[in-house]
């Protein structure tokens, strides 16, 4: 008796889970699911996806997308297991660079070639090329580009007048050198920076191996020709970047502090300078104490500056490029999407709204606030865009990088040992 | 146990009537094959199949993409034993080790002593007293960061009252580990107080009460008498201090994440900041499979050598 029970208790349940996968299956059929993953965190920008999300979906019936937020470090933690299992979003954030490389040899992603070249090219026509190029690896292109930007140096114009520094006038290493110098002597605290992050202080090191190397010796050690990144000029960046850290340029507890607190040093008026992204207007004043920060017009923004005898020039950029790479089961209608974010009126609006430096051709005179606008200006004019280098070089590497540039900075290491420790790590990935 | 209950039932068999007696006998084997699997299945996939996939992964240069194929033999560890953070990570565990045995139970034994009695207000003091191990490490290690900031925080403003340049402990290299220590000990000396009242309240009160009779001051009532008999306790407590400290992250991580110059890494933020943030799931599986010995050594010896007769 009880054996009959259980029987038809487990053929109902069998007919039900059948049932069920049914009913899953047909609703899978008529929709599609873009599960999109983002590292966003300011909720204005989250909103305006959302928006460019449900203006899409209603524009393409049965397309459904889910934004999916993971915070950074996680992110990245997290990326190499879920791109590997049947949970991979469809389409995910990327800074491109050796993660980005990584993971297309493992065939987790689809190139989105296909889709750029559908209707004569129009996509990737429509872009500029250095983004396409930025994300390019192996001949195919493997992110969709969506943003780009630049670090520079941002001032606080009080600070520097009441020192007695003409910003105009910092062209060189020296120079700077020489405005920290009177910073300090006016009692006020030359830079902010984030050592406990450590990829804060790398743009310093990297900036000056590109002013000292040029683009030309950075490919070769990158391929490693005379040295790889042992070379003379990548010892010389080092031993400029410790004439820098002898002189205590930072606030009080920098080895302690996030980016977030160097942000809250820069907005509060507690540093005079600090070497940052093109989002700085905002970020320095959503970090800083009052959640005001410095007025648009006290900040000031100059080009990292050149150093005597270097091959590289005031407009090589360091910046980021982003984008959105598209993993191999993706729905269809990503690209569909793709293209719908990076076309020019969305660009536009991004630009205006979420102050991103936009990839699409023309889409920058959108770009509003005159700080922007400045940037927007050197990316047009820019002679060479490097990738970040805990990026450019994959996560091994580029952690290296960063943990060098915060060991020069604070005198932890000599140039030369920190100049074959990074070569050291490279040589493991040269192919 | 069961089976010995068995083996005893069918060994004075004769007048127990038979079909109980073959009930009794073969009744272990369904309740094994009922009971055993899922326990054997949960143990297998969750715990033996991820260790042996370190293992395997250790000899791998491998990013956790794909398939390993890059076969480097013992490269991963002899990397990790010339890496001069893990060393710093292996002294900050020794030394995590120590302050909990000569600072944190000491400590908590002292105040066990006075809240274990029941005297007015001794509730209380035991609830405060722990408090804070009931907070979840990541919040107690970001209260600890706030506290020990040097702009906003606790410590800076006490160094501003006094009109002195605020410290910025956390950030100082030299310094940092020792502020975590303090952490360390707040955090965790409530629960070996915990433990250490249980071990007093199970002490029987007439043997301190003969001791009385005999004439023993405090201190030797308690070096004679309460100390010896709270041996047991004494060796588990230091037992979860080691296990502890091997396994001390998710405090360090709000902290001070391993940093500055990675004096404040244990064996577990060196894991995960080399294996897992730099993508080399092999190394960092190196890194695991070297903190499983060290773990499954000092559990076993320890037990063997201190714990036999517990």
């Amino acid at each position: 008796m009880s054996i009959r029970i259980s029987k038809s208790f487990s053929a109902s349940v069998a007919a039900l889970a059948l049932i069920g996968g049914f009913l899953s299956a047909g609703t899978a059929a008529a929709d599609s699911v873009i599960r999109w993953m983002h590292v966003e965190q300011v909720p204005t920008t989250i909103a305006l996806w959302t928006q460019i999300a449900k203006d899409f979906e209603s524009k393409h019936p049965g397309v459904k997308i889910e934004l999916q937020f993971l915070e950074n470090q996680a992110f990245k933690a997290k990326m190499p297991t879920l791109l590997q299992s049947n949970d991979a979003p469809a389409m995910f954030y990327t800074w491109g660079g050796g993660v980005l490389q990584a993971q297309s040899v493992t065939g987790a992603l689809r190139s989105i070639d296909p889709a750029l070249d559908s209707n004569g090219g129009e996509w990737r026509k429509s872009l500029n090329p250095s983004a396409v190029e930025g994300l390019s690896f192996d001949g195919k292109v493997w992110a969709a580009p969506f943003r780009t930007g630049v670090v520079d140096f941002y001032y606080n114009k009080d600070l520097f007048k009441k020192a007695g520094v003409d910003a105009s006038k910092i062209a060189t290493w020296d120079d700077l050198l020489g405005a920290v110098k009177t910073l300090k002597q006016a009692g006020i605290t030359p830079i902010a920076g984030g050592g406990r992050d450590k990829w804060p202080l790398h743009f310093y090191w990297s900036y000056l191996a590109m002013r000292e190397a040029g683009q030309k010796g950075f490919e070769d050690a990158k391929a490693g020709e005379n040295d790889g990144f042992n070379a003379k000029p990548f010892i010389k960046a080092g031993e400029d970047l410790t004439a820098l850290g002898k002189l205590e340029p930072f606030q009080n507890g920098y080895l302690g502090a996030t980016w977030n607190d160097a942000l809250a040093a820069f907005g509060d008026g507690r540093a005079a300078m600090i070497l940052s992204f093109e989002n700085t207007p905002a970020t320095q004043a959503t970090n800083s104490t009052s959640r005001k920060g410095l007025p648009d017009e006290t900040i000031g923004r100059f080009p990292f500056p050149v150093v005597q005898g270097g091959a590289g020039v005031a407009t090589d950029n360091l910046g980021g490029l982003n984008g959105w790479a598209v993993t191999k089961n993706a729905p269809p209608e990503t690209e569909e999407f793709l293209r719908y974010l990076a076309s020019l009126d969305i660009q536009k609006q991004l630009a205006k709204d979420t102050q991103i430096m936009p990839v699409v051709k023309g889409a920058s005179e959108a770009v509003s606030r005159p700080l922007l606008k400045e940037v927007a200006t050197s990316l047009s004019k820019e002679t060479w865009h490097q990738n970040f280098l805990d990026q450019d070089l994959g996560p091994n590497v580029g952690a290296v990088v960063n943990d060098v540039s915060t060991e020069i900075v604070s005198g932890g290491v000599n140039p030369a040992d920190a100049a074959q420790q990074i070569e050291d790590a490279y040589s493991l990935e040269r192919k | 146990m069961l089976m010995s209950v068995n083996g005893a039932a069918s060994g004075g068999a004769q007048a127990l009537p038979r079909r109980r007696k073959r009930s009794l006998s073969h009744s272990k084997w369904p309740v094994l094959i009922l009971f055993l699997p899922p326990a054997l299945l949960l143990f297998t996939v969750l715990v033996i199949l991820p260790m042996g996939e370190a293992g395997w992964y250790s000899f791998y240069n491998w990013n956790g993409y794909g398939t390993p194929t890059q076969w480097i033999g013992l490269k991963n560890y002899q990397l990790i034993f010339r890496n001069g953070a893990f060393t710093q990570a292996l002294i900050n565990n020794g030394l995590i080790v120590l302050v909990s045995v000569l600072v944190q139970i000491p400590l908590a034994l002292w105040l066990a002593s006075m809240v274990a009695s029941r005297i007015k207000g001794a509730l209380f003091f035991r609830l405060i007293f722990f408090l804070p191990y009931v907070l979840a490490d990541v919040a107690a290690g970001m209260i600890w960061r706030f506290v020990y900031d040097g702009d906003f925080g606790l410590v800076g403003g006490i160094a501003h009252f006094f009109g002195a340049d605020p410290p910025f402990w956390l950030a100082d290299r030299d310094v940092a580990m020792y502020a975590i220590l303090g952490v360390v000990v707040w955090k965790y000396f409530g629960f070996h107080m915990m433990l250490f009242i249980a071990g007093l309240q199970a002490i029987d009160k007439s043997v301190l009460e003969a001791a009385d009779i005999d004439g023993a001051t405090g201190f030797q009532k308690f070096r004679l008498v309460t100390l010896p008999l709270l041996g047991s306790t004494v060796r588990l407590s230091v037992f979860f201090g080691v296990v502890g400290s091997l396994q001390l992250f998710d405090m360090i991580m709000p902290l001070t994440g391993g940093g500055p110059s990675n004096s404040t890494q244990t064996m577990v933020t060196f894991l995960y900041n080399f294996g897992v943030t730099r993508m080399q799931i092999g190394f960092g599986s190196a890194v695991g499979v070297v903190l499983f010995v060290f773990c499954v050594t000092l559990a076993f010896s320890y037990k063997r050598v201190f714990m036999r007769h517990d």
